[in-house]
């Protein structure tokens, strides 16, 4: 709602004071400006805390990365979809992201940003983040000349992701790094090599997403020499995690590139992580995968077994019957033509409660070599479950701005 | 570029006293204010695209300097007249606030020399600031692009290579991308051990402008000489400069724990030696290593620097064409390093 619109000179921009707050303000931008590219920009340095900066409808040619560098600025665009503000980056010659934050309070709601040359949108230390209605997408679909991380907030205290759809990532859709307090939620992650990732992270609830046609669905990772590790206490839970059969795409060297195609959820590494009331089907390797960081690695201090890891309440649709890891072909003809639904590289601990079969690779130590793997069916349903982790709770403020 | 620094060494050497005492024309309040002038003469340098050098400013060098296309830079420095820099025991060099740190970028076969923008690095009372400026096409006066801008810029490589771009000058929180420590701005070139002084400059600038001007020792090797340092010194002050502004654990890039300090142990995972892809994405060109020592071409750090696609290239800022010379030395480090990095079980 506007009140008193007036140019300001200098820039172009129309700027419209809301009476309330006293004084925030929203600053809109036209995607139909000239040099749109440069007066976004101006518009995103230009924002004092409290602003809103509101993207015009339409599709925006933009050729340089953008960034929010000032605290408790929303940036709002009038919908994610066809028809809404869509920052296009398909000519893009700069800069390794899309729009970039580094700021705390900020709120992205209700625009797409498209084929990024590297990450979609990256936030980094900043806290209390909340990304909203958005779409990261590649739009030629899976490609290995995509960009890494649709969504990729990291080194962050709080963080809210809710009801986005990422496609097309050649690493991971939505991507939580070296941060903590984390909800995912609601959201859609379609063809990417991972769809939702939570890496060297702790206190993270991935609940209510559904991960479809990735190459993985959902992981939860922590890998060594990084200056944040030990990922604790994560649970996912409630999602749909269904045919994740895409051909991995990623660019070899990176860690997803060792995900097999057809995995549901994957945990590498970590301590206490949940997995339950999840529906799994199609996942042609396997629903649930649990291992260790089986790379060599020179960081004393990084702990590569997973443990305490619970698998309970899922409902397991077909699975295993495409295992794509080396010698998965052999196991699953010898078993009858498929995998047992959750598959654990015999490292650290488990309990699976589900009424499914758990194969073990038995290689107890990650420094053993996978081809030495002896593959039989383990019961994991004994022992007893570390506490249930309590949900993940944000400050109010930040789900007050999604409500 | 160099000859401008020439005939402006010369111009300090006849005007001594020239940066003894502040300019009564430089407006010290418009420095330390809170606003973003929109023109740089507000500041009251007095500078021209043709005259660029600021009043009551002294000029200084890098030993080895950030590698930002090809542009040749000339860097100034202004204290006001009441206060003094000091150096810290760390090299860190201590600016006054109301100090200005300027760097002017140019190619002497674009546009006669004249420079495309002067960057203003400011030290107010609430920190540093970082303020880009481009000259205007009659060059009597720079603009604020506080957005940046892509200006395209025609030069030949010093190999005599003909190069079309278009150069990106920073916006406002680009700048910060680079000069940020735990999120506030800081100046990055100007330590001890990388810092020359103009060296017109008289013992009594220097004296007006630091504690103890003797504490300024360049002992950080010249990447390009070879008399300076070895091979593995001269890449190592080379990755200091280049990507050690946001390679370090409060910098822009603290989270693919690679740092590339001149402090760090160059043998270490952390420096890159064995180092996975954190999240690298396409920058890994399909490599395990961000350096396998003794092989460049499986080393995705050397990929990254030979890239000027986004979504591959370091730096991610301010880097439009590739730095030949400076890819060749840490090739050449890299293949001089004892084989066998870490391998996938």
């Amino acid at each position: 709602m506007r009140f008193h619109g007036f140019h300001t000179a200098t820039l172009g921009i129309l700027a419209t004071f809301v009476a309330v707050p006293a004084a925030a303000k929203t600053i809109s931008v036209s995607a139909t400006t000239p040099d749109a590219n440069e007066k976004l920009q101006e518009a995103l340095i230009l924002a004092e805390p409290g602003d809103v900066v509101q993207l015009g409808a339409g599709v925006w040619k933009l050729v340089d990365g953008l960034s929010l560098d000032v605290a408790n600025v929303t940036v709002r665009g009038a919908g994610a979809g066809e028809g809404g503000s869509v920052l296009d980056f398909t000519g893009q010659q700069g800069a390794g992201e899309g729009l970039l934050v580094t700021s705390d309070d900020v709120l992205l709601t209700n625009f797409a940003v498209l084929n990024t040359k590297g990450d979609g949108i990256k936030s980094k230390g900043a806290d209390r983040i909340v990304y909203h209605q958005l779409r990261v997408e590649w739009t030629a679909g899976p490609k290995e000349t995509n960009g890494a991380y649709g969504i990729y907030p990291v080194e962050s205290t709080d963080v809210l992701i809710d009801s986005v759809y990422v496609r097309g990532a050649s690493d991971a859709g939505i991507y939580v790094g070296q941060s903590k307090n984390i909800i995912v939620r609601e959201s859609i992650a379609t063809e990417n090599v991972a769809g939702i990732e939570i890496e060297n992270s702790y206190d993270a609830d991935v609940h209510d997403n559904i991960a479809t046609k990735n190459t993985g669905g959902i992981l939860v990772f922590d890998l060594p020499s990084l200056p944040m590790q030990g990922g604790h206490n994560v649970r996912v839970f409630e999602n749909i995690v269904n045919d994740n059969s895409t051909p991995n795409f990623a660019p070899k060297g990176n860690i997803v590139a060792s995900v097999p195609t057809g995995t549901g959820v994957l945990v590498m590494a970590n301590r206490h992580v949940e997995i339950f009331d999840n529906i799994f089907d199609n996942n042609g390797t396997t629903n649930v995968m649990i291992v260790g960081y089986r790379y060599e690695h020179k960081d004393p201090k990084y702990q590569p077994l997973p443990r305490d890891i619970v698998v309970r309440g899922n409902q397991h649709g077909k699975a295993g019957y495409a295992p794509k890891f080396a010698g998965g072909d052999m196991i699953a003809a010898a078993m009858g033509g498929a995998i047992p639904p959750v598959l654990w590289d015999g490292s650290g601990d488990a309990i699976v409660l589900d009424k499914v079969g758990v194969l073990s690779l038995n290689l107890p130590d990650v420094k053993t070599p996978q081809s030495e793997a002896k593959p039989s069916p383990a019961d994991l349903s004994k022992g007893t479950p570390p506490a249930a982790l309590p949900a993940i709770k944000l400050p109010e403020a930040m789900e007050a701005k999604v409500r | 570029m160099k000859r401008i620094f020439a005939a402006l060494a010369a111009a300090l050497c006849c005007v001594s006293g020239a940066a003894t005492m502040s300019d009564p024309t430089v407006d010290q309040a418009v420095i330390e204010g809170e606003t973003a002038p929109q023109k740089l003469s507000e500041f009251g340098f007095g500078m021209t695209a043709d005259g660029y050098r600021p009043a009551s400013a002294v000029g200084y060098t890098l030993r080895t300097p950030l590698f930002s296309d090809y542009a040749a830079k000339d860097r100034f420095v202004y204290i006001p007249n009441d206060r003094k820099a000091r150096v810290a025991t760390d090299g860190t060099i201590e600016f006054p606030v109301g100090t200005v740190l300027f760097k002017s970028f140019g190619w002497a076969d674009h546009n006669g020399g004249k420079p495309v923008e002067t960057r203003l690095l400011i030290h107010r009372a609430a920190g540093w600031t970082a303020l880009p400026y481009i000259w205007d096409a009659d060059g009597k006066d720079a603009t604020l692009a506080l957005g940046g801008r892509r200006v395209p810029v025609s030069f030949k490589r010093p190999d005599g290579e003909a190069h079309s771009i278009r150069y990106a000058v920073p916006n406002k929180n680009q700048c910060k991308e680079c000069h940020s420590k735990n999120g506030v701005i800081e100046p990055i070139g100007p330590k001890a051990q990388n810092f020359i002084l103009d060296p017109a400059t008289t013992s009594q600038v220097r004296d007006r402008y630091f504690e103890t001007p003797a504490a300024l020792k360049p002992t950080m090797p010249q990447w390009d000489d070879p008399k300076s340092g070895s091979v593995a010194d001269r890449a190592r002050a080379y990755l200091d400069v280049n990507c050690a502004h946001c390679h370090n654990p409060a910098g822009s890039a603290s989270n693919s724990g690679l740092f590339l300090r001149w402090a760090d142990d160059p043998t270490g995972v952390n420096y890159g030696i064995g180092k996975r892809p954190t999240a690298a994405g396409r920058g890994s060109g399909g490599m395990d290593f961000a350096i396998a020592p003794g092989d460049p071409a499986h080393s995705f750090m050397i990929y990254r620097l030979e890239s000027t696609d986004p979504g591959i290239a370091m730096p991610e800022v301010g880097r439009s064409t590739v730095h030949k010379e400076g890819a060749a030395l840490l090739r050449q480090w890299i293949a001089e390093m004892p084989k066998g990095g870490q391998k996938a079980l």
